[in-house]
C-alpha cells in the first residue's frame, strides 16, 4: 500500500510501486485531466504538480511521490468554479480538441505560482515541455497572460489569500 | 464517463426515436427561400433539399422535441476538436428561436443519427450545417402551424421565441406542449424551405463560446480515452516491428501468468494481451513483445531516392484541365521557367494516440470510437467480423484532434477483435505512442513539376503543372482498409486505391490554380502502388499543390518584375478571392520596404478545393544564416467561409491550421529505413514547440451573410506553406522546393 496525497486528500493505493502515477490517477482515482500522450516524457499531456513543480506523470513511479503533495487539474477548480488559469483558458477559448490543455494548465499554474509576472520569454520557456498538435499556441499564450493578470489582481485584492492554490 | 452499457445494438434508429405523432398538413410560412441554397441536391434525394436532408428527410432524424420541451438535434458528423458541436447547435438554435443552451446535440452514432458518412473535407457546415438549418426551419414552420390551429389565429400573427409560440394577445404554447400528442414523427422535409431572414439572425454569426471547453479544461470526461465502463479491461496490441514482418512464433506462457493478465490473443500475425489494469496490460505487452519472434524483410523503398521511386511507379494519368486560348500560345511567352517540387511523408501525429472501446455481448458488437466515420467504420467491422449489420453499432466519442485518417479506425478494429475474443467485458484498447507514429497512414510523399512563362504584357502566358501522388484516401470502406485485419490468419486485403475525382480531387486537389491563365494544362499522375501506407491528411493534395503553385507564382512574379501580391491580383477575377488577398496584404502591412537582414516576407493564397473557403496568408520569417533555422515570426490571414456561423471558431481553426502547417513545412518528415519506420516518437519526428511559435497570428474573417457555408478547417494548410517558402526565398535569395524546409536544407541552399 502506498499513500498518495492528491488534491488535498490522502489515498491508499494498492498498486505495483513501479506503476507510473498517470495510471493510478486515471484508473484508480478515476481522474481524467492527466492524459496519456506519449508515455515517454516528451509531450506534457500527463502533467501534474508535485509540491508545486510540474512533473510528467507518465514516467514517474508512484513510489517516488509518496509524501509529496500532488495536484491535478481537477484540484484547480471544476466546470462550475474554475480556477484562475482554467477560467483564462475558457475566456480565451484556448482549445481546439483540448487534449493537450490540462498539461498546459499545469505548466502555467506552476509558472505563475513561482513567477507572478512572467515575461513572454519566461512563459514560452515554461510551456516548452508541452506539445499541442492543433496549433492553439497563440490562444494558450494569451490565456496564460490573462491568468497572470487575474491572479495578480486577486492577490492584490486579498493579500493574505493563498493566491491561486 | 458514465455510460450505460448502451441500448442493444439491434435497436433501430426509428425504434429509438419513437415519439408521438404530429400533424397533418401545414402551410409553409411565406418567407425568404433558400438562403443556404441546397447546391448539392442531385446525388441525395429530393431536388430542392440539401443533400443530407434529402437522403434522410424524416425531420425527427434531425430534430426531436420531447413533450417536456427538451430539444435534441442529431448530426451524422462528429466533433473532432474543430468546434462543430457548437456551430451546429447555433444553426439549429437560430432557426428554432431558442438559445444554444436549450439544445442537446447527438453526434455520429449508427444507432441514433443520420448517416452522414465521414466528418472530413471541411464539409460539416456545408453538409450537416445546411441540413440542420433546413430541418430546423421546417420544424419551426410546423410548430407555428400547430400553434395557429390551436390558437385559431393565422400563423403570420404568431411569434416564436424562447421555445414557445406566442399570440399577439399573450397566449403562449411551449414547443413541448405543441408536439406532446403528436411529435414530429410523420413530418418529412419538403423542398422550398422558408428560412429566417439573415437580418434577423441573433445566434448565427455570434462568437458563441464552445460548449465543450469547460469540461476539457477542468478534467471532465471528454474523450473516448476517458470512457470507463463497468468491468472494463485494458488491451495492448503487439504490432509487428515492420510493415511486412511475419510472426514466426511466440511463447505466451510466461505472459499469461503475469499479474492481472486476462489472456493473450493471437490470430495469425495479430498479437495482443488483455489485463485487468492498464499498467498491467502495458507491462505484459512489453513482455509479449520480447517473447515474439518475427521474420522481417526489407520491403520499404530507399528514403534517399523516394521521389525517383515515386516517379518510376506505374501511373494513371488524367488531364484535369486544358485550356488554350487561340493566338496566345506559349510562343507568346518569354523565358521558360521550370521547377520540381517535393514533399516527404508526414504524419497526423495526434497528441493522444488512438483508442477505442469494444463490447461484444449477446451476439452484438458495440464500438466506441473517435474515427471520422461511424457508418463506414461499421461497414468495415461488419465485413471483418462477419456479423450482420444490425448487430454492430458504432458510437462516436471524441478523441484527440485527428486532422484526417489516423489510427482511429484501426483502433476501432482492434477493440472489435479483442471484444470478440473476450466477450462480455468492455475492452479498452489504447495505442502506444510508437504504434501511432509507425502505423497511422501517413500523408503521402509527392512530386510536382511546373513550367511556365510570362508574356510581353507582364501576365502569365502559359502554365503546365503535373503532380505525382498516391491515393489520399484509403479509408474504410471494406475490412481491408483496417490495418489490424491485414494481420489476421484469414487476412483482408485493402481494396485497390482510387483517386478522388475533380473538382475536389485528392492528390490533385487544388492542382488547378484559381488564377486566370490563358494557356494552362494540368495533369494528375495517380500512383496506385503505395510504398508506404498513406491516406487523408488535412488538406490532402492541396497542401503540396498550393505550396508548389504559390512558390511558382512568386518565381513568375519575379520574372515579370512585379510585386507578388500585385501579380496575384492581376490574375484573379473572382471578387471574393481578390478581397481575401487584398485584406491579408493590407492587415499585414505588405510593402516592398526593406526588412532587417535575415528576414523575409511571403504570400500565399488558395480557395480550398476551388469550392470551399478562400484563404490568403502573409508571413514574415527570420532565417538564421549560420544554422539555416527558419522561424515564422508573424502571420496574417484573411478568410472567407461564406456566412460565418461562429467567427471565433473560424479564427481558431485558421490560427491552428497556420501553426500546424508551419510545423509541417519547417520541420516534419517521417523517416524509415529499408525495413522499418524509424521516426517513432516526438524526438524522431519533432514538431513545433513553444519556443518556435510565432509572435502573432492574426486571422481576419470576411463574413458573407446569406451566402452558403464554406468549409474552413483545411483552408490555411496550403497558403501557409506557400507563404513560408516565399518568405524564405525573400530572406535568403534561395528558392527551396522540397518540403520540409529544414535548417539543413536551408543552410545547404544558402551555401554557408
Ligand atoms: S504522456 Fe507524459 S509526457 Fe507525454
Ligand atoms: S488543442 Fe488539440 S492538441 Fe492542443
Amino acid at each position: 500500500m502506498i499513500t498518495l496525497s492528491v488534491n488535498g486528500r490522502d489515498h491508499q493505493i494498492d498498486a505495483d510501486p513501479a506503476t507510473p502515477l498517470l495510471y493510478v490517477l486515471r484508473d484508480d482515482l478515476h481522474l481524467n485531466a492527466a492524459k496519456f500522450g506519449c508515455g515517454l516524457g516528451q509531450c506534457g499531456s500527463c502533467m501534474v504538480l508535485a509540491d508545486g513543480l510540474p512533473v510528467v506523470s507518465c514516467v514517474t513511479p508512484v513510489v517516488a511521490l509518496e509524501g509529496r503533495r500532488i495536484r491535478t487539474v481537477e484540484g484547480l477548480g471544476g466546470a462550475d468554479d474554475p480556477g484562475p488559469v482554467q477560467r483564462a483558458f475558457i475566456d480565451e477559448q484556448a482549445a481546439q480538441c483540448g487534449y493537450c490543455i490540462p498539461g498546459f494548465i499545469i505548466s502555467a499554474q506552476a509558472l505563475l505560482e513561482r513567477t507572478p509576472s512572467p515575461s513572454d520569454a519566461e512563459i514560452r520557456t515554461a510551456l516548452k515541455p508541452n506539445l499541442c498538435r492543433c496549433g492553439t499556441h497563440i490562444r494558450i499564450l494569451r490565456a496564460v497572460r490573462r491568468a497572470a493578470d487575474a491572479m495578480r489582481t486577486s492577490v492584490a485584492a486579498n493579500p493574505g489569500g493563498e493566491g491561486g492554490q | 464517463m458514465k455510460h450505460s452499457k448502451g441500448s442493444p445494438p439491434e435497436l433501430s434508429r426509428r425504434a429509438f426515436l419513437g415519439g408521438g405523432a404530429l400533424l397533418v398538413g401545414f402551410t409553409l410560412m411565406p418567407g425568404r427561400l433558400l438562403a443556404q441554397a441546397p447546391r448539392e441536391a442531385k446525388g441525395g434525394g429530393d431536388v430542392g433539399l440539401p443533400k443530407a436532408l434529402g437522403a434522410d428527410p424524416a425531420l425527427e432524424s434531425w430534430i426531436r422535441i420531447d413533450a417536456d420541451g427538451a430539444i435534441t438535434v442529431f448530426t451524422g458528423k462528429a466533433e473532432l476538436g474543430q468546434g462543430i458541436r457548437t456551430a451546429l447547435i447555433q444553426v439549429a438554435a437560430e432557426e428554432l428561436s431558442v438559445t444554444p443552451a436549450d439544445i442537446t446535440l447527438v453526434t455520429a452514432d449508427t444507432g441514433r443519427t443520420p448517416n452522414e458518412s465521414f466528418t472530413a473535407g471541411s464539409q460539416s457546415m456545408q453538409e450537416s450545417g445546411t441540413a440542420i438549418l433546413h430541418a430546423a426551419a421546417q420544424v419551426r414552420a410546423i410548430l407555428l402551424g400547430l400553434a395557429a390551429e390551436r390558437l385559431g389565429l393565422p400563423a403570420e400573427r404568431l411569434t416564436i421565441a424562447n421555445a414557445a409560440v406566442t399570440a399577439p394577445g399573450g397566449g403562449s404554447l411551449g414547443f413541448g406542449e405543441l408536439v406532446a400528442d403528436g411529435g414530429l414523427r410523420e413530418a418529412t422535409a419538403r423542398p422550398g424551405t422558408a428560412l429566417k431572414p439573415v437580418a434577423d439572425y441573433t445566434v448565427i454569426g455570434q462568437g458563441v463560446r464552445r460548449i465543450d471547453i469547460p469540461a476539457k479544461v477542468t478534467g471532465g470526461p471528454a474523450y473516448v480515452q476517458d470512457l470507463r465502463l463497468p468491468g472494463m479491461v485494458h488491451a495492448r496490441v503487439v504490432r509487428p516491428p515492420s510493415p511486412s514482418a511475419r510472426l514466426r512464433g511466440v511463447d505466451t506462457g510466461e505472459v499469461e501468468r503475469m499479474p492481472g493478465v486476462v489472456g493473450v490473443h493471437r490470430d495469425g500475425d495479430y498479437l495482443a494481451v488483455v489485463a485487468e489494469r492498464e499498467w498491467q496490460a502495458i507491462t505484459a505487452s512489453r513482455a509479449l513483445a520480447s517473447a515474439a519472434v518475427w521474420d522481417e524483410r526489407p520491403s520499404l523503398p530507399d528514403e534517399n531516392d523516394i521521389f525517383d521511386t515515386l516517379l518510376g511507379l506505374r501511373s494513371e494519368d488524367t488531364v484535369i484541365h486544358d485550356r488554350r486560348l487561340a493566338g496566345t500560345g506559349a510562343a507568346g511567352g518569354g523565358r521558360r521557367l521550370s521547377a520540381e517540387f517535393r514533399r516527404g511523408y508526414q504524419i497526423h501525429g495526434s497528441i493522444g494516440p488512438s483508442c477505442a472501446v469494444g463490447l461484444f455481448e449477446d451476439g452484438g458488437m458495440t464500438v466506441w470510437s473517435h474515427a471520422q466515420g461511424m457508418f463506414p467504420l461499421r461497414a468495415a467491422l461488419v465485413e471483418m467480423l462477419g456479423l450482420p449489420e444490425d448487430r454492430v453499432r458504432c458510437i462516436h466519442v471524441e478523441g484527440s484532434g485527428c486532422y484526417g485518417h489516423n489510427g482511429a479506425d484501426d483502433a476501432g478494429a482492434d477493440a472489435a477483435l479483442l471484444a470478440r475474443a473476450f466477450p462480455g467485458r468492455p475492452v479498452r484498447v489504447q495505442w502506444m505512442r510508437e504504434d501511432e507514429h509507425a502505423w497511422e497512414p501517413f500523408g503521402p510523399a509527392m512530386v510536382s513539376r511546373a513550367s511556365g512563362s510570362v508574356g510581353r504584357d507582364g501576365g502569365i502566358a502559359d502554365l503546365t503543372y503535373e503532380v505525382w501522388s498516391n491515393a489520399h484516401s484509403t479509408r474504410p470502406g471494406g475490412a481491408g482498409a483496417l490495418m489490424p485485419a491485414w494481420h489476421l490468419a484469414q487476412p483482408f486485403e485493402p481494396d485497390p486505391p482510387k483517386p478522388i475525382p475533380q473538382p475536389a480531387g485528392g492528390g490533385d486537389r487544388n492542382a488547378i490554380p484559381l488564377y486566370a491563365i490563358p494557356n494552362a494544362r494540368i495533369v494528375h499522375h495517380f500512383l496506385p502502388e503505395m510504398p508506404l501506407r498513406v491516406s487523408a491528411l488535412r488538406g490532402l493534395g492541396a497542401y503540396m499543390n498550393v505550396f508548389s503553385l504559390e512558390s511558382f507564382m512568386d518565381e513568375l512574379a519575379r520574372e515579370a518584375g512585379t510585386d507578388p501580391v500585385e501579380f496575384r491580383l492581376r490574375h484573379l477575377d473572382d471578387p471574393r478571392a481578390r478581397d481575401v488577398v487584398t485584406l491579408a496584404a493590407e492587415r499585414f502591412g505588405w510593402s516592398a520596404a526593406r526588412l532587417p537582414s535575415g528576414h523575409g516576407r511571403g504570400f500565399g493564397f488558395a480557395r480550398y478545393k476551388n469550392l470551399a473557403a478562400y484563404c490568403a496568408v502573409a508571413v514574415e520569417v527570420m532565417v538564421a544564416r549560420e544554422t539555416g533555422a527558419t522561424r515564422l515570426l508573424r502571420a496574417v490571414a484573411a478568410i472567407d467561409s461564406g456566412q460565418a456561423v461562429n467567427p471565433d471558431g473560424i479564427r481558431n481553426q485558421t490560427e491552428g491550421g497556420i501553426i500546424q502547417s508551419a510545423s509541417w513545412t519547417l520541420m516534419e518528415r517521417a523517416r524509415f529505413d529499408r525495413t522499418r519506420v524509424t521516426s517513432l516518437d516526438w524526438s524522431g519526428y519533432p514538431i513545433l514547440r513553444f519556443d518556435q511559435v510565432p509572435e502573432s497570428v492574426d486571422v481576419h474573417v470576411i463574413d458573407r451573410p446569406g451566402s452558403p457555408f464554406l468549409g474552413t478547417g483545411e483552408a490555411a494548410q496550403g497558403p501557409t506553406a506557400g507563404a513560408i517558402a516565399n518568405a524564405v526565398a525573400d530572406a535568403t535569395g534561395a528558392r527551396l522546393r522540397e518540403l520540409p524546409l529544414t535548417s539543413d536544407r536551408v543552410k545547404a541552399a544558402i551555401g554557408v
